[in-house]
């Protein structure tokens, strides 16, 4: 039963078909067996993810439940859930117990999910393979001996290997669209502002982004729905009118459902370094979208390309100064001998951040140095803006822009682990929309011969995620990629 | 070689918000260590600041009182460096884009007046203290002040000597509680200045090399410390050294500064705009608003108070010490219908004298413009002498009520009638035959000491200006 969507799920809950606490359980019962082969959890709260089952059902006995009452449902851990540890998957905050709630986690319950644990994931989500967390690494459903992608590696596998129905993640160079791509699940990046950042840890402040994954389209424009909303104690959080992103989706359409869409095809996206099978992959999604009525054009996005050194330029440099609280003062790790305050700072920091952390850290110090801002920082954001004009010009020409979400299907755990730089380029196609702000969704759209996913992203211009999970749900009414299920033996087909 | 000292501070004011700068936790001083210290103040992860309306308010209420620039867009920058009492491992400061630019504060030394320009002044956020004492080996923490909304007020270095400094310190801690957005109090540290000191030879335009004296919080230390480190400076060049750049703390103890870190130890801060806050933005009609709230500036007040009432530039300047003391008189005036001189010399005098003693503010002062107002009209009308006054005042000012009760009570009232007065006088005359002889003499001494034996006889009620009528028709 949990094999099904969301909205599957929901119509049985409220049939009453099966009960949320049956569904928890079930839920709960995967993941602890999946634990020792995937890694995907940090934290399983199977008591509090129980009551909450039940509270679930006594909302649904009485008729008061909403399309996300009774779903079991994982949080990134670097996500603050009230009473639960949030690790960020680092030794730095290994035991910390959040005493408050995400506002997306606050949201979520008060939409009637049930929390059933906390996923594994990058150091304070910093990597593409969540190769890099102090708890070990994450592992790919479809193939054990591969990354899931990063850093939203555990919740991506919660729901690729059928553990949990959706999942929350968080994107700041593509967390969450890249290991969709490569768990073969969908992964949505909302528009900046649009999901508040209060009790998200943050990495770096002008790029994470909250938001959901599931397995389908329409599954993460539920989801959404629930996560967004304007929050007064984030300054960037967005005041609008709350919008039902799932409604184009039920908008009943003639034969060509897409008729009248502008498809933009950046060429810099369809360039070398993009693996052939990924790129036959993505070839065959954009007939199939023409097939259902879009018209193509080929855009240029010329600054683009320096999208993957301006990302970490800024990246780097928010993150040095987000991490500073990690001091050992108040909370979190503290070094057990030190000479003086200098001598604790140090120990603290070394041994509580891993090498990744600890190289962000330093490239962020860096360039924020005196004599360097100039040209690192300050040329970043110039760029950064050229980049967003880019995009501007693009969508006056096209209504989504559609390519690969990674260049390649996941890669072996430890490939890239001595090659930052090689790990940096999985988010060339990825980073451009966490720049800008402006939604992106990966989808499944293939699998390689090793059996490995393959992701479409389909971006759009900001606000506009009602219209890319319309285009991503037609395409999944049309086509059965995400529907495939990686060979474990609790998975079936979803019904 | 003559010398010339080269002043200018910087000036940390605390912003009279309820809650702090960018978390909604109260701001009261005095309170349990971290009682006052919400998730945001203690830098929880996940956290993210919400910037306080109110204390950008204040900052736009300063910057239209000293005529500088509002900026319509400032930005909020990181300040980043580790200390145990700065939780988020930064500071929210302003840094390139201060929300006030310009300006200036006018100050008055020996009936001179001079402009002080302001440099700019900038929002930011207050640290937490370390706590040494108490805690055997360690440090504590208390994180009540962390989030403290502050304004930074800098000045250009248009100050000469120390007495300017301090001239240009009052003159600011003044003008902030005249428009309501600073408490002013020194003791809780609400308002501490930085002096940048430096010295040159006199008549030379270049400046000298400077040294930055940290955390002054009284006007004493501060006129002290500069004139320590001014002398300090010129005997170190005078002997054929030079002047490092350092910043030094004020030793009130020893009356000294020392030097706490030298340019080379400097942190990098690292600045860069804080991403969690979006530029501030403030349109031209918050700042038109804000300038028709302003309320009458001091400056502007003093100047009416020489025109309107005709005090002198000295008893102008001193009414207008507060806003406190000017509502005062200007109560005090309209209550008794006039007579300003008058109103100026016993707020001046008897009711200055007795806060001082006795450590009041105006507000809290037992005899209020009204009944200051009834007391003066007694003087007015002759009910009783000046002199006698000041003995009701006290009385007044002991609670021992209004002044007619206290009049009345005590048999104060001035003796007025022509008769009475006179027969006391011949009594006197009668009896001091060889004082007459030498007020005849032409000694002036002797007049009045028969002016006090009347009223002496008279138990001081006798109105003096008739005994001395009286008294020198009898003896013309």
């Amino acid at each position: 039963m949990i094999d099904g969507t969301i909205a599957e799920l929901a119509q049985a809950l409220h049939a009453r078909r099966i009960s949320s606490e049956e569904l928890t359980s079930e839920a709960l019962a995967r993941i602890e067996r999946a634990q020792s082969r995937f890694n995907a959890f940090i934290t399983i709260d199977r008591d509090g993810a129980l009551a909450a089952a039940r509270a679930a059902d006594a909302a649904l006995r009485k008729g008061d439940g909403g399309p996300l009452t009774g779903i079991p449902l994982a949080h990134k851990d670097v996500l603050m859930t009230a009473g639960l540890n949030t690790t960020c998957g680092s030794r730095m905050l290994a035991d910390f117990v959040a005493p408050y709630d995400a506002f997306v986690v606050e949201q979520l319950r008060k939409a009637g999910t049930v929390l059933v644990g906390k996923t594994n994931m990058d150091e304070f989500a910093m990597g593409s393979s969540s190769e890099t967390s102090w708890f070990g690494p994450v592992r790919n459903p479809w193939d054990p001996a591969y990354v899931p992608g990063g850093s939203s590696g555990g919740s991506a596998v919660a729901v690729a290997a059928r553990l949990v129905p959706a999942a929350t993640g968080t994107d700041t160079g593509g967390s969450i669209r890249q290991p969709a791509a490569l768990t073969g699940i969908c992964g949505l990046k909302p528009t900046y502002g649009a999901c508040s950042r209060y009790g998200l840890v943050a990495f770096a402040s002008s790029l994470d982004h909250p938001g959901p994954f599931g397995r389908t389209a329409e599954d993460c424009a539920l989801l959404l729905r629930a996560m967004a909303g304007h929050d007064p104690r984030d300054s960037t959080s967005i005041d609008r009118p709350p919008e039902d992103y799932a409604q184009l989706l039920r908008e009943p359409r003639a034969a060509k459902v897409l008729e009248g869409l502008r498809i933009g095809l950046p060429k810099e996206f369809h360039g070398e370094g993009v693996d052939a099978e990924v790129a036959a992959a993505v070839e065959a999604a954009i007939a199939e979208l023409q097939k259902l009525g879009a018209t193509l054009k080929t855009i240029s996005l010329p600054a683009v390309k320096y999208s993957v050194p301006v990302y970490y330029v800024i990246a780097p440099a928010e993150a040095s100064s987000n991490l500073s609280r990690f001091d050992g003062v108040r909370y979190g790790h503290r070094a057990n001998d030190f000479k003086d305050l200098l001598d604790m700072y140090k120990k603290t920091r070394a041994e509580g951040f891993g090498a990744e952390v600890k190289r962000r850290i330093l490239t962020g110090t860096y360039v924020l140095s005196h004599g360097y801002y100039d040209a690192y920082y300050l040329k970043a954001q110039q760029v950064r803006r050229l980049i967003a004009d880019d995009f501007r010009r693009a969508y006056g020409e096209c209504d989504v822009i559609v390519g690969p979400t990674a260049p390649s299907a996941a890669f072996k755990i430890g490939a890239k682990t001595d090659d930052p730089v090689q790990m940096y380029l999985n988010d060339i196609f990825t980073i451009a929309a966490d720049l800008t702000g402006a939604p992106a969704i990966s989808i499944p759209c293939g699998v390689t011969r090793d059996g490995l996913p393959i992701g479409l992203q389909i971006q759009g211009n900001h606000f506009d995620e009602a219209r890319i999970l319309d285009v991503a749900h037609r395409y999944q009414q049309a086509t059965d990629w995400h529907q495939r299920v990686p060979p474990i033996e609790h998975a079936s087909k979803s019904s | 070689m003559k010398w010339e000292v080269v002043i200018g501070l910087e000036t940390h004011a605390q912003l009279s918000t309820a809650s702090k700068i960018f978390s909604g936790a109260p701001t009261a001083f005095g309170a349990a260590p971290n009682s006052q210290a919400s998730a945001v103040d203690i830098a929880l992860p996940g956290v993210l600041p919400v910037l306080n309306k109110g204390a950008v308010e204040r900052a736009i209420r300063f910057g239209v009182a000293v005529g500088g620039t509002i900026s319509q867009r400032s930005v909020f920058a990181r300040k980043n460096y580790f200390y145990p009492d700065l939780p988020k491992g930064y500071q929210i400061s302003q840094y390139e884009i201060p929300i006030v630019a310009g300006g200036s504060v006018t100050i008055a030394i020996a009936e001179t007046e001079k402009r002080i320009r302001l440099t700019r002044a900038h929002l930011e956020e207050d640290a937490g203290k370390s706590l040494h004492e108490d805690f055997h080996g360690m440090t504590g923490i208390d994180l009540n002040r962390a989030g403290t909304p502050l304004l930074e007020i800098v000045s250009e270095p248009d100050m000469r000597s120390a007495a300017e400094a301090v001239a240009y310190a009052k003159a600011l801690h003044a003008l902030v509680r005249w428009i309501g957005i600073c408490d002013g109090n020194l003791q809780e540290g609400s308002f501490r200045c930085d002096a940048n000191v430096s010295v040159r030879p006199t008549g030379s335009d270049d400046l000298g090399t400077r040294c930055e004296i940290k955390n002054l919080n009284s006007f004493r230390f501060l006129q002290h410390a500069i004139e320590f480190e001014a002398r300090r400076q010129i005997e170190l060049i005078e002997d054929g050294g030079a002047v490092v750049q350092e910043t030094r703390l004020y030793d009130p103890d020893r009356n000294e500064t020392r030097p706490m870190r030298t340019k080379e130890d400097a942190h990098d801060y690292r600045y860069f705009p804080d991403p969690d806050l979006p530029p501030l933005v403030i349109d031209a009609a918050w700042i038109e608003r804000v300038k028709s709230e302003l309320p009458e500036l001091p400056d502007v007040m003093k100047a009416r108070f020489v025109t309107q009432y005709g005090l002198s530039m000295y008893e102008a300047a001193a009414l207008t010490a507060s806003r406190e003391v000017a509502h005062y008189f200007e109560d005090t005036v309209r209550v008794l219908g006039g007579a300003p001189n008058l109103a100026a010399s016993w707020i001046m005098g008897a009711l200055s004298a007795a806060l001082n003693r006795e450590e009041r503010e105006i507000g809290a002062a037992p005899v209020t413009p009204h009944t200051l107002a009834e007391l003066l009209r007694r003087i007015q009308d002759n009910t009783i002498s000046g002199k006698m006054a000041k003995d009701v005042f006290d009385a007044m000012w002991a609670g021992e009520g209004d002044a007619d009760l206290i009049i009345e009570r005590n048999g104060l009232r001035q003796i007025s009638d022509e008769g009475a007065i006179e027969r006391i006088v011949d009594d006197v005359l009668a009896a001091n035959a060889a004082i007459i002889a030498e007020v005849k003499a032409g000694r002036e001494k002797a007049f009045n000491s028969l002016v006090g034996q009347v009223m002496k006889a008279s138990k001081g009620k006798a109105n003096p200006a008739q005994v001395n009528a009286i008294l020198k028709r009898k003896l013309g």
